[in-house]
């Protein structure tokens, strides 16, 4: 018993010191990918990590007007990651408190760092970042719908909204091309991608008043603390990637404790978030950015999916 | 050797309902061609997959009919229309899409409510896929409520004609062979017609809008 404990605790440190990496590396990755594509040689793929190293040693500013929200949100952003980095299955399904962690839990700690980024982004009391944080609060409202209707599909399928278990669930059943799975799961990949701000929804590349969300919100932010939020912000890429991966195909999860499955398991996800990473950003060169007004269609869309899919999973059990 | 026949019906219906959701989803009238394409090839599986586990051969030949005439021959005739005459936008809905999105998976809910009786007295393991073919249908009179265009109205109409098809092939043992190329075959002449009368339409006044049909001319 006290042994598991052990492995448990050891499983989430190493799942925290992975996605620690994982975040500014999966964004070289990505951008990698893109100039290859696009025909650049491009920065490689530890560019991330210097950038951060290189912002963490500069000078701190804040806007005059600011109060200690300004401050905190970076922490809160990166806090709840980390929390998340720690306690859900995503190189192991024993991890500490798995039994504990539901997928509502799950994502409504998510939210709190994009709350915390609203409410700095109004904090500031600039223009700009108050409409980065109007746009942001619009997507952000339609993609929770569709993500909690996802997880609500999935978690029906499985019985359980135990986060681990339903990774269990997935890792049980043979037949991974169920309806209500397939629908569930593209659900979630479009609210992912809209949660992350990633291309159909909002461009990470561009600073173009016109079309800018997350980065409206973050644009008075600088030195150590705009580090803070790239990391975070980084960290939830791969965190939502990660839980989609193993959602969808979990092999190589670790599901008994000992050092072998655990870095399997680490391997496993590695390789899975690196595939689905660069299929993000395959994507991504292939897509233009949707007019702000047209992101509600598709955030629908993906509500629809969702509805469609829980009545799948109801009808066809 | 449940396992063998079901899910790959499930996935066939569940095919036709998203593509259906698809129709009313893109703007693009190419895209909804395209999706109604797939949910003729949809139907048309689900008639196979349903004729091959009963082993009634005239039902699989039904399958391969309805995937040639309403996946292929159909989605062609229109858009050559949209080809020709068309911009390729639904300009602007009588209900905004997120709105309509919505409106679909209530009507999905709604189908799934009114069959509950149905799906009960039959126990199929088709049968339970009765809801999906009903909600298709009523996506399909949304669509055409909702829409403006020409083309729009008739790719409603024929997601209409493919729930209907779909809730006979999941309710009943089989259509006659008869009856289903006489429906095919009208639905395709009423396609023709539409598709000739919507050219005409749009080179005499040109509209595309429906709407603007308010007055009598000469």
């Amino acid at each position: 018993m006290k042994s598991t404990l052990l492995w448990s605790g050891i499983a989430s440190l190493a799942q925290l010191i992975w996605l620690v990496l994982a975040g500014p590396l999966a964004l070289g990755l990505m951008r990698k990918v893109r100039s290859v594509i696009e025909g650049r040689d491009g920065a490689r793929v530890t560019q991330p990590l210097r950038d951060l190293r290189k912002l963490a040693a500069r000078q701190r500013t804040r806007p005059t007007d600011a109060t200690w929200i300004f401050s905190a949100a970076p922490l809160v952003l990166v806090a709840s990651a980390l929390v998340l980095g720690a306690l859900s299955p995503l190189a192991s399904l024993h991890v500490l408190m798995s039994s504990r962690v539901d997928v509502v839990a799950v994502l409504f700690v998510l939210l709190l760092g994009s709350v915390a980024l609203l409410l700095s982004a109004l904090d500031t009391g600039t223009a700009f970042a108050g409409m980065g944080s109007s746009r942001a609060a619009m997507v952000g409202a339609m993609t929770e719908p569709a993500l909690l209707v996802a997880i609500l599909a999935m978690s029906l399928g499985a019985g359980t909204s135990n986060l681990a278990r339903l990774v269990d669930a997935g890792v049980a059943t043979s037949t991974l091309a169920g309806p209500a799975r397939i629908l569930a799961l593209v659900s979630f990949f479009i609210a992912v991608l809209a949660e992350t701000g990633r291309l159909p929804v909002d461009n990470p590349a561009t600073h173009l008043e016109l079309t800018m969300i997350h980065e409206a919100m973050i644009l008075e932010y600088a030195g150590p603390d705009l580090a803070l939020i790239t990391w975070g912000e980084s960290m939830r890429l791969v965190l939502l990637v990660g839980l989609f991966s193993n959602l969808a195909l979990p092999w190589g999860i670790a599901t008994s404790v000992g050092a072998l499955s655990l870095g399997v398991g680490l391997l496993a996800l590695t390789l899975k978030v690196a595939v689905v990473a660069i299929g993000v950003s395959l994507f991504e060169v292939t897509t233009a950015k949707l007019r702000l007004f047209r992101v509600p269609e598709l955030l629908a869309g993906a509500f629809l999916l969702g509805v469609l899919s829980v009545i799948s999973a109801v009808a066809l059990r | 050797m449940k396992v063998s026949y079901v899910t790959p019906l499930d996935l066939a219906v569940v095919v036709v309902i998203v593509t259906a959701a698809l129709t009313l989803w893109r703007q693009s009238l190419v895209a909804s061609l395209r999706a109604l394409s797939l949910q003729g090839v949809g139907l048309g599986v689900v008639a196979m997959v349903l004729g091959a586990h009963r082993r009634d051969p005239v039902l699989v030949f039904v399958g391969v009919l309805v995937l040639l005439i309403k996946g292929a021959a159909i989605p062609r005739l229109i858009s050559r229309v949209v080809a020709r005459d068309h911009p390729g936008r639904e300009g602007s809905p009588l209900i905004n899409i997120p709105a309509s999105l919505v409106g679909a998976g209530l009507l999905t809910l709604l189908a799934f409510g009114a069959t509950r009786g149905l799906v009960a007295l039959i126990a199929t393991p088709a049968a339970r896929l009765i809801p999906f073919g009903v909600a298709t249908t009523l996506i399909g009179f949304f669509a055409m409520v909702v829409r403006r265009r020409a083309v729009s109205q008739i790719v409603g109409l024929l997601t209409i004609d493919n729930g209907i098809a779909l809730t006979a092939f999941l309710a009943t043992s089989g259509v006659p062979l008869v009856v289903e190329l006489g429906v095919s075959l009208d639905v395709l002449l009423a396609v023709a017609v539409l598709r000739v009368l919507a050219g005409h339409l749009h080179r005499q006044f040109n509209i595309q809008d429906l709407d603007q049909l308010r007055d009598l001319h000469d």
